[in-house]
C-alpha cells in the first residue's frame, strides 16, 4: 500500500469534516438570518445609520438609508451562498469564515434592530471604544505580566483599589493628575506585593490573585460604604476629565469623533498599547522579557535576571492595570461605586487571551468586547423587543464564545504560571 | 603548553550530598579534556560551577592563572567561558537570531533591535567553523543537531575561548556525532579548548586528548585515550569491574505476539507522525526499534499503549484487535509498559513506593477488596517486589521522587515485569541511568525475552539496540525504512538509514567491516 496516499487521504478526511462543518453553520446562519430578522422586517421600512455626532468638530457627512428588509434578505442569500460554496470547495481560513459569519450576523441584527427608527452608527463607534478602554488596559496588564511567565488574575482587585484610590486623591488634592498619578502608583503598589509573593515565596499565582481580588472588593466597599457614602462624601466627589480635541485629526469623519475627541485616559491607552507593543517585540527588554516567559533557565543561563525581569513586568502591568482603574472613576463618572468594575479585569484576561498575547491584538479583541458592551445599551435605547436582561448578558457571552477557542486557538508562553527554581 | 584554566580543590555539598569533593581539573590550551563519569558523579554539577549557576563552598577557579570569582553566568561569559547544555538553553517560538543575541542585544538608535547586524555575524560565524545554519529559522523548526549547533554558535558569538560541552551527543545520531566531532577539531585549531563531560566511553577515546574520570563527586583518576582501555575506565568510572557485554543465548522466537498493521496515528498537533507502520514480533525475540527522536516511536508507543487514538490501521495482540482499546483494558490483556519518560508517564511522584508499585493491579484482589484497598496487601507486595527487583530504599514508604533515577526505573520494571505479560514496550528503559543500573534492567529485560515475552525496544541509543535485539527495525519520518538481523549488522548502514537514506543508497555507500557489536557504553 502507498503510504504517502494514506496519509493524503487522512488530511483530506480531517478538511472534509471542516469543510462541511463550517458550510452547514454557514447555512444554518443564513437560515436564522432570514427566520428571525427577515420576516420579522417590514416592507417599505428604512434602517437609518447616524454618520454624524451632534456635537462634533467633525466635517458632516450624510446619514447611511438603507431599506431594511431587502439588506437582511441578501445578507441572508449571500451568507446561505457562502455556505454552499464552502460546502462544494472548501475554503481553508476558519478565521475568515467565523469572521464573515459573525460579521453578517450583526450586520443583520442592526439593520432589523434599526428598521423605521435612527442608529447612530458613529455614537455606537464612540462607546465601543469608551467601554474598551478599561479592558484593553486590563487585558495590557496581563500581556505585561504573563509575557514574563507570572499569572496575574488580581487585575479585578487592582482597578477597583487603584479606582477608590484615584477618586479619593483626586478630591483630596482637586486635582484630576493628582489622581490618575495616584492611581498607577496604586496599582504598580498592589502588584508588587502579588510579585513578592508569586516570585519571592512561590505562592501559588492564581490564589495570590484570587486573595488580591477578593481584598480588593472588600477593601473598596468597605471604605466606600463606611466612609464615601457617609460622612465624607466631598471625597467621592471629583469631576471627570475634560475631552480634549485633537486639532485637525478630530475633524476626520466617523474616525475624529470616535476617536479623537475623548480624554486623556483614552489617549494614555492607545499610547500604552503602542507603546507596550514596540517594547515587547522591537526593544532589548521585551526580547529578555519574552524569553524569561517562554524558557526562563535559558535566559538565566545568558546572565538575565529572571526575577528582576518579572518584578519589574508585573509592577509595570499593575500601573497599567493603575490607569485602567483611574478610568472608572475620574476617567468616567467622577464618583467611586462599590464593585464597580463589574468584571472587566476578567474581560480583559479574555481579550488577552484572545489577543494571543499580543498588545494591539488585545486591543482589537477589547474592542470587539466593548461594541457587544455598547451594543446592549444602545439596542435597550431603541426598545427592541428583546428582555434586557439578554441584552445585558451580550458581553459574557461574547467572552464565552471567545474562550471556547472556535476561533482559532493562542498559545500562553511557554514558562506562564511557572515559578523559577534555580 | 599554557594552562587557560585550573580549578583547585572545589567542593560543593547539598542537603545531604556532597556533590564535588576537593576536586582539581585543569585544562590546556587547544585540548580537548573529557570530563568522564556515571550520572550524579557530579560532572554537571562542577561544570554549574564553573558557568557561575552555582558557587563553589570551597576552592579555588583560575582563569589563564589569575584567580576569579564566577558568581553568575554574565561573569563566566565576561572571562570567556561558555557552556553548550545538555538540555539546550534555546527558546523554541524564537529565531537562531533571537536567539544567540538574547542578553547582548545590539540596538539601532540605543532602542530598538539590531537583528541585521547579528544575523551578518552568524553567518560568518558559521562560515568560519563549519557550522550551518539560517539565521531566521525558528528553533522549534530545526532538527536537534542543527539546534546544537545553534548553542555552539551563542557561545561563540560571545567570544568565549574556553568552551563546555554538557553531554553533546546524547541526542545525536551517529553521522552527526562525526559532524560535531570535525567541528570540536576546526574550534581547537583556531585556538579554542574545550571540555567535553559524557558517560560514554567510546567517545572519550575518540575524541578527548586528556581524560579525566569522576567518581562520586572527587577525581578518580586521569588518563591519555591511547594508553587505557575502555574496561580499564569503565572500572575507574563505576568502582567495580562491570560487564560491558549483555550475556544472552540465541533466542527462541515463537508465535507472533504483536502484530502491526498500517498503523497511522497523529499526534497533539494533529501531524500523521507514524505514517503506515507494518511489523510484528514473536515471543521470545527482542524487536529493536532504532532511530533518532522524534521520528515517530513516542507515538508509536503511545498509540501501543492506549495513550494516543489509533487514526487508521490495526493493532492485533495475539490476534485480539487493542487499536480501540483503553489504556486498562490493554494492560489487562498482558501488556507492560516502561515508559519513555518515567516521572510524568511511569510513576505519580509524590506517592510513596508501594502505591506505585500496584498502579496496574490495586483495584483487583488481593490488593483491593469491593471499593476498599487492602492495605496489609499491598504492603507486603511491595517490601517482596523492592526486594526482589533490588530497589534501594530506606523504606518503601518514601515518596518515589526521592529515588535516584535507577532505583525509580526498578519501581516501574518491579510493577510491569511482575504481572503475567505477553508482551512488554520498553521505550528508552535505561535513559539517563548509571551503568550499574543499565546492567540490571538489562538483564532483567532479556531475562523476560527468554520466559517467551515478546519485547519491543524503543530506543535512541544505539548501543542500546545492538546489544539487546535480535531483530532491528529503522524508524525515520514515521516510517520503518529497514528490519534487519541483529546477528549481521552493519553499523554504518544503520547509521545512514537512521539519518533518513535510503536502503538501497546506504547500503552502497556503506563500508564493509565493523561486522561485530561490542557494547561500550
Amino acid at each position: 500500500m502507498n503510504t504517502i496516499e494514506e496519509t493524503k487521504t487522512i488530511e483530506a478526511a480531517a478538511f472534509r469534516r471542516i469543510r462541511i462543518g463550517y458550510g452547514i453553520a454557514l447555512l444554518v446562519t443564513g437560515m436564522l438570518i432570514f427566520l428571525l430578522f427577515g420576516l420579522n422586517t417590514q416592507a417599505g421600512l428604512s434602517s437609518v445609520f447616524g454618520m454624524n455626532l451632534p456635537s462634533s468638530q467633525a466635517i458632516v457627512i450624510p446619514d447611511l438609508v438603507i431599506p431594511a428588509q431587502a439588506t437582511v434578505y441578501a445578507l441572508a442569500i449571500v451568507i446561505a451562498f457562502l455556505g454552499a460554496f464552502q460546502m462544494s470547495r472548501g475554503i481553508h481560513s476558519i478565521g475568515w469564515l467565523v469572521g464573515a459569519l459573525a460579521f453578517a450576523f450583526v450586520l443583520a441584527f442592526l439593520v432589523w434592530a434599526a428598521q423605521g427608527k435612527s442608529f447612530n452608527l458613529v455614537g455606537m463607534l464612540q462607546s465601543s471604544i469608551v467601554r474598551a478602554t478599561p479592558i484593553a488596559l486590563a487585558a495590557l496588564c496581563g500581556v505585561m505580566s504573563e509575557r514574563s511567565g507570572v499569572v496575574n488574575i488580581g487585575i479585578e482587585g487592582i482597578m477597583l483599589i487603584s479606582a477608590q484610590a484615584a477618586v479619593i486623591s483626586a478630591s483630596l488634592a482637586s486635582n484630576l493628575y493628582v489622581g490618575l498619578l495616584v492611581a498607577i502608583l496604586t496599582g504598580g503598589l498592589v502588584a508588587a506585593t502579588h510579585a513578592y509573593l508569586v516570585i519571592r515565596f512561590k505562592v501559588d499565582q492564581i490564589v495570590s490573585g484570587v486573595a488580591i481580588n477578593i481584598f480588593g472588593v472588600g477593601m473598596t466597599s468597605f471604605i466606600s460604604s463606611r466612609f464615601l457614602e457617609k460622612a465624607f462624601t466631598n471625597l467621592n466627589n471629583s469631576g471627570t476629565f475634560p475631552i480634549i480635541p485633537i486639532p485637525i485629526l478630530s475633524k476626520i469623519p466617523i474616525i475624529g469623533p470616535a476617536l479623537f475627541e475623548s480624554n486623556i485616559v483614552i489617549y494614555l491607552m492607545i499610547v500604552v498599547v503602542i507603546v507596550t507593543h514596540v517594547i515587547l517585540f522591537y526593544t532589548p527588554w521585551g526580547l529578555r522579557t519574552r524569553a524569561v516567559g517562554e524558557h526562563p533557565k535559558a535566559a538565566d543561563t545568558l546572565g538575565i535576571n529572571v526575577y528582576l525581569t518579572r518584578y519589574i513586568n508585573v509592577i509595570a502591568g499593575g500601573m497599567i492595570a493603575g490607569l485602567g482603574g483611574a478610568y472608572f472613576t475620574i476617567g468616567a463618572v467622577g464618583r467611586f461605586d462599590q464593585a464597580m468594575t463589574a468584571g472587566k479585569g476578567f474581560i480583559g484576561l479574555a481579550a488577552m487571551i484572545f489577543g494571543n498575547w499580543n498588545p494591539v491584538g488585545a486591543f482589537f479583541s477589547s474592542l470587539i468586547f466593548g461594541f457587544a458592551d455598547s451594543l446592549q445599551v444602545k439596542l435597550q435605547i431603541l426598545s427592541v423587543p428583546i428582555p434586557s436582561a439578554f441584552l445585558l448578558m451580550a458581553p459574557y457571552i461574547v467572552t464565552m464564545i471567545v474562550l471556547t477557542g472556535v476561533i482559532g486557538k493562542s498559545t500562553p508562553p511557554a514558562a506562564d504560571g511557572v515559578p523559577y527554581e534555580k | 603548553m599554557t594552562t587557560v584554566l585550573e580549578l583547585r580543590g572545589i567542593t560543593k555539598r547539598f542537603p545531604g550530598v556532597l556533590a564535588n569533593d576537593h576536586v582539581d581539573i585543569s585544562l590546556n590550551e587547544r585540548e580537548i579534556l573529557a570530563l568522564l563519569g556515571e550520572n550524579g558523579a557530579g560532572k554537571t554539577t562542577l561544570m554549574n560551577i564553573l558557568y557561575g549557576l552555582y558557587q563553589p563552598d570551597e576552592g579555588q577557579i583560575l582563569v589563564r592563572g589569575e584567580e576569579v570569582a564566577i558568581n553568575s553566568p554574565s561573569d563566566a561569559i565576561a572571562r570567556g567561558i561558555g557552556m553548550v547544555h545538555q538540555h539546550f538553553m534555546l527558546v523554541p517560538v524564537m529565531t537562531v537570531t533571537e536567539n544567540v543575541m538574547l542578553g547582548i542585544e545590539p540596538t539601532k538608535n540605543g532602542i530598538f533591535l539590531d537583528k541585521g547586524q547579528v544575523a551578518k555575524r552568524i553567518r560568518e560565524i558559521s562560515e568560519q567553523y563549519g557550522l550551518e545554519v539560517d539565521p531566521d529559522a525558528y528553533i522549534k523548526d530545526l532538527p536537534v543537531g542543527t539546534q546544537q549547533r545553534v548553542e555552539i554558535i551563542k557561545v561563540l558569538y560571545r567570544n568565549a575561548d574556553i568552551l563546555i560541552l554538557d553531554e553533546p551527543t546524547a541526542v545525536l545520531t551517529p553521522q552527526e556525532v562525526e559532524g560535531l566531532f570535525q567541528i570540536l577539531r576546526a574550534l581547537i585549531d583556531s585556538g579554542k579548548s574545550i571540555i567535553f563531560i559524557t558517560h560514554k566511553l567510546k567517545e572519550v577515546l575518540a575524541m578527548a586528548d586528556r581524560i579525566t574520570v569522576l567518581r562520586g563527586g572527587a577525581v578518580a583518576g586521569s588518563a591519555i585515550p591511547s594508553e587505557v582501555t575502555p574496561r580499564q575506565l569503565a572500572s575507574l568510572m563505576v568502582g567495580r569491574e562491570v560487564s560491558l557485554t549483555v550475556e544472552k543465548e540465541k533466542p527462541q522466537p515463537g508465535e507472533v505476539v504483536l502484530q502491526v498493521n498500517h498503523l497511522y496515528v497523529k499526534d497533539e498537533r494533529e501531524h500523521v507522525v507514524v505514517n503506515g507502520i507494518t511489523f510484528d514480533v514473536r515471543g521470545g525475540e527482542v524487536l529493536g526499534v532504532a532511530g533518532v527522536q522524534g521520528n515517530g516511536q513516542t507515538e508509536l508507543v503511545y498509540a501501543l499503549t492506549g495513550l494516543l487514538p489509533v487514526e487508521s490501521g490495526d493493532v492485533l495482540l495475539n490476534g485480539e484487535s487493542l487499536a480501540h482499546a483503553t489504556p486498562r483494558q490493554i494492560l489487562e490483556r498482558g501488556v507492560a509498559h516502561v515508559p519513555e519518560d518515567r516521572q510524568k508517564h511511569g510513576l505519580v511522584l509524590p506517592f510513596p513506593i508501594y502505591d506505585n508499585m500496584m498502579l496496574c493491579t490495586y483495584y483487583q484482589p488481593p490488593f483491593s477488596r469491593g471499593v476498599v484497598l487492602q492495605e496489609k496487601a499491598i504492603m507486603d507486595s511491595a517490601t517482596e517486589l523492592t526486594a526482589q527487583f533490588d530497589v534501594r530504599t530506606p523504606s518503601i514508604k518514601v515518596a518515589v521522587s526521592t529515588l535516584s533515577g535507577g532505583n525509580q526505573q526498578k519501581v516501574i520494571v518491579a510493577r510491569e515485569f511482575s504481572r503475567p505479560i505477553k508482551l512488554l514496550i520498553a521505550s528508552q528503559p535505561t535513559r539517563g541511568l548509571d551503568v550499574g543500573s543499565i546492567e540490571y534492567i538489562h538483564s532483567r529485560i532479556i531475562e523476560k525475552r527468554d520466559d517467551g515475552v515478546a519485547v519491543l525496544l524503543v530506543s535512541s541509543e544505539l548501543d542500546e539496540i545492538l546489544a539487546l535485539s535480535d531483530r532491528i527495525a529503522v524508524m525515520y519520518k514515521g516510517q520503518i525504512v529497514d528490519v534487519l538481523d541483529a546477528d549481521a549488522v552493519n553499523k554504518e548502514y544503520l547509521g545512514l538509514l537512521m539519518a533518513g537514506m535510503k536502503p538501497s543508497e546506504a547500503a552502497s555507500k556503506a563500508k564493509p567491516g565493523e561486522q561485530t557489536v561490542e557494547r561500550v557504553f
